[in-house]
């Protein structure tokens, strides 16, 4: 009886103890980085720093439950998708305003995405809306309108594309698609970027170039509750070993630049400030690229033998285990990942075997080329290393990263590429983002990203048929499909893919929130929104 | 004098006009594409193509010239690829923060290499002079970054006597300020002591002692008049080191000045704004000589005379 009575008063407590955990809103904090915000106008701002300012400012029709890689509706009260997979249609939430004050409507959201479109604009994300309607003709100049977008009235939007595309939902919950107001864009002209007006959870207030920038909340924002933070302020030029000392003495409260690889050992083995650290795996891959193209990569047996050749264990290690070996091109992470696959064992022995097979008993001479910025060239040494235990000497040439990507895209320029500081992190957690520029045939061309020149036709069908799947009740069989396409371009071995990144995330004693808000996997680097303040609590 | 001043101002034109022909070509000879940077992984040739021609860089590179330079003389120094801002809003907006910078580096480097250098040469060979000395030589190899890290370290982490890096107050300016000042220092102080020893071997200074002219006033009036000409001259030199310098150290301390725009635009192969910043350095690094030959005849009069 007497355990009862406990029992019973524990969960009274307990029950009491429900409301108290609420987080109340308020308080604020402050994020350093390193480098300048470039621009915060959504349809042109592609940078690793920006791309979650930008999504706190913002609202689109789609986009993920925080933490996950969900789509769910954003503005949009709900959609339809017709059975030929060619049309959806979108119907907004009511009452939903800029920062202006203004109600967003239906004409806006077909401006946005015109405007993301339209030449004019430079956007670097024009390609990811080719499926719609009309693309060709406003890229062309044809046309001042998107043909398939238009707005039957002010809260219904409607989308059609020219063939079914799995990815549209995805495209359409990026930055890029952020709804913003036509008065605001043409006020500012060239200069909206440093004037931003969108209609999400945060407001820019100040921002004093190369200093600072801060964002306040919206107190319109539709989504109840949120954001928990009245203020952010974003600290530019933060050297990271700097910005962590300001944030053990309080100053900073959220590392942008994450923790600097010199204190990484020495935070972690640190019982009061390891807590501090949330970690948790990027939609990333960084990987070796052979060029298909070049002697002797265009022989399989010798990219497979590469691929047997690197020590990926050695380098994690080099890198304080801030990642995991990686086997296939896409992360753990993405749908479509295979967990049953092994990939290519690290053995030198067989290395060798295939490289005799090949014809090359004696090695060859080669070029690495490497991004020149810590630790890249040190990664790139390691599989020089390796790859003279099978015979291959490799020179490397480390250099600027604007240099390695001009390289990459030439034909007959660089025989392997460590992507290194350019590696591939995914603008959303859809397999098809991890092939088409990087693996596909449309990528393979002068200027392109697909670095290994690797087009294989009976691949390119498969991922082509992927993409068409669009009807959600196919799912799986998509993600199976999407499975056997990046198994059969392992076989071909175009890739050694070496490590998945796993992500690093400091934070100070004054502010706190769960992994969504500090590892999200779509609103890379933090999720502005679910960071609260411990002042307030 | 209005002949010099007017022969030196058409050189300094001419040297700026050449900056500006090399820095152009050496941007546009780097084997990287800003477009592609630009355009994004997931654009077609098409679109790179249409954004190349709307910025003109399909242009032959004699027209891109020409246009740049026209611009330039109607003050328009583009606008930014990555920012879409005006470049020259982007280099003032970074300006004052830098010029505050260096004028703090020159006092401190003063403040370090005059004293430093005379006591050096009054006290010839002694303890001090040696203790200055492998000072100097110190403040002179040792690299600015770690120089800006340990300083931190020290006087802001540890000592909590000046803010962790920033910009703002007085305060702020004391770390950047002495870090890009103890290299100068350190050259100064070399560059002082010589020139004061030479000085005072002079025929003027043994006549000055001989007269009774007390020693302090010796050194200091009458020595160090002469002594601080070649110091004055390198201050104006100095300006070219210190925009070197400044993307260091505002690297370290978060000072907000072009140093930093600089290292920005050039891992981003933003054009417009490698050009304005190179542009606006090598005004200074002019202007820095040109004031020098000014002022040196203003100190010593044999300069005016010649």
């Amino acid at each position: 009886m007497k355990k009862r009575v406990l029992f019973l008063a524990a969960l009274a407590v307990l029950m009491m103890a429900v409301p108290a955990m609420a987080i109340k809103a308020g308080g604020e904090a402050v994020v350093s980085y390193k480098e300048d915000v470039v621009t915060l106008d959504p349809a042109i701002g592609y940078d690793w720093q920006n791309w979650s300012i930008i999504k706190s400012l913002n609202a689109r029709l789609m986009t993920y439950e925080a933490g996950t890689a969900k789509l769910v509706t954003d503005m949009a009260e709900d959609f339809t998708v017709s059975p030929d997979g060619l049309t959806y249609v979108f119907t907004l939430k009511k009452g939903v305003k800029f920062h202006n004050g203004r109600e967003v409507k239906a004409g806006d959201v077909v401006y946005s995405l015109t405007r993301v479109v339209e030449p004019k604009t430079q956007s670097p994300a024009q390609g990811f809306y080719h499926s719609i309607k009309g693309y060709d003709d406003l890229v062309a100049g044809k046309t001042a309108e998107l043909a398939g977008v238009t707005a039957p009235d002010d809260y219904t939007v409607k989308v059609e594309l020219t063939s079914p595309d799995a990815t549209v939902l995805h495209v359409l919950a990026l930055n890029f698609s952020s709804v913003v107001p036509k008065e605001a864009v043409e006020k500012w002209g060239d200069d909206f970027g440093h004037h931003p007006v969108g209609a999400g959870a945060f407001k820019l207030a100040e921002w004093k170039l190369g200093q600072y920038l801060t964002m306040v909340r919206n107190p319109d924002y539709f989504v109840a509750g949120l954001p928990y933070l009245d203020k952010i302020t974003i600290q530019i030029g933060l050297e990271p070993s700097v910005a962590l000392l300001k944030l053990q003495r309080g100053e900073v409260d959220i590392l942008g630049d994450s923790i600097p690889a010199a204190r990484f050992v020495k935070i972690m083995q640190d019982p009061e400030w390891s807590k501090q650290v949330v970690s948790g795996s990027d939609l990333q891959t960084g990987y070796i690229t052979m060029n298909v193209k070049m002697k002797p990569f265009d022989d399989v047996r010798v990219r497979q033998a590469v691929n047997m050749a690197v020590n990926k264990d050695r380098i994690v290690k080099m890198i304080n285990n801030r990642a995991i070996p990686a086997n296939q091109p896409l992360p753990p992470t993405m749908p479509g990942y295979d967990k049953a696959y092994k990939g290519y064992a690290f053995d030198v022995a067989k290395a060798k075997a295939l490289l005799a097979e090949a014809g090359l008993a004696d090695g060859f001479e080669t070029e690495l080329y490497c991004m020149n910025v810590d630790p890249n060239p040190r990664i790139a040494q390691s599989i020089q290393r390796d790859l003279a235990e099978i015979g291959i000497k490799v020179n490397i040439k480390s250099q600027s990263q604007g240099t390695v990507i001009a390289a990459g895209g030439e034909p007959d320029q660089a025989p392997m590429i460590w992507s290194g500081g350019m590696a591939w992190i995914a603008d959303f957690p859809d397999p098809s983002n991890f092939y088409g520029p990087i693996l596909g045939c449309g990528g393979a061309v002068k200027g392109g990203w697909n670095w290994s020149w690797y087009c294989n036709d009976e691949v390119e069908a498969m991922a082509n048929k992927a993409d068409a799947m669009s009807d959600p009740a196919k799912q799986a069989d998509r993600e199976k499909l999407w499975m056997e396409t990046f198994i059969k371009i392992m076989d071909d071995a175009p890739w050694v893919p070496v490590f998945n990144e796993t992500r690093f995330n400091m934070h100070s004693k004054n502010v706190s929130g769960d992994k969504k808000a500090f590892i999200d996997p779509v609103h890379i680097p933090f999720n502005y929104s679910y960071i609260y303040s411990n002042a307030v609590q | 004098m209005l002949v010099t001043f007017l022969k030196r101002f058409s050189q300094s034109l001419g040297i700026l006009l050449g900056v500006t022909v090399i820095t152009f070509m050496l941007t546009y000879l780097i084997p990287a594409d800003p477009v592609r940077m630009l355009a994004g992984r997931s654009a077609s040739q098409e679109t790179v193509e249409n954004i190349r021609h709307q910025l003109g860089l399909d242009q032959p590179l004699p027209v891109q010239y020409g246009r740049y330079v026209v611009n330039l003389i109607q003050g328009d120094m583009g606008r930014s690829f990555k920012q879409k801002t005006e470049v020259t809003t982007l280099v003032l907006s970074r300006m004052p923060a830098t010029l505050l910078l260096m004028a703090g580096a020159i006092f401190f480097e003063l403040l370090i290499g005059i004293p430093a250098g005379i006591i050096g040469a009054v006290r010839r060979g002694r303890k001090s002079d040696n203790f200055f000395m492998m000072m100097s030589f110190m403040g002179v190899s040792a690299p600015q970054f770690v120089v800006g890290l340990i300083m931190l370290y020290l006087f802001a982490y540890r000592l909590e006597w000046l803010p962790l890096g920033g910009y703002g107050t007085l305060a702020h300016l004391v770390l950047p300020a002495v870090t890009l000042g103890i290299t100068g220092g350190g050259w100064y102080s070399r560059m002082m002591r010589s020139s004061m020893i030479d000085v005072l071997l002079q025929d003027y200074i043994r006549t000055a002692r001989a007269k009774g002219v007390s020693p302090w006033r010796v050194v200091m009036v009458h020595g160090m008049r002469n002594a601080v000409l070649p110091v004055i001259a390198m201050i104006g030199l100095d300006i070219g080191f210190f925009m070197a310098g400044a993307i260091v150290v505002e690297s370290v301390y978060g000072w907000p000045g072009i140093g930093q725009l600089a290292w920005q635009a050039i891992q981003t192969i933003d054009i417009p704004v490698i050009m304005g910043v190179t542009l606006v350095a090598a005004i200074f690094i002019v202007l820095g000589n040109f004031l020098a030959d000014l002022v040196m005849p203003l100190v010593d009069p044999r300069l005016r005379q010649n």
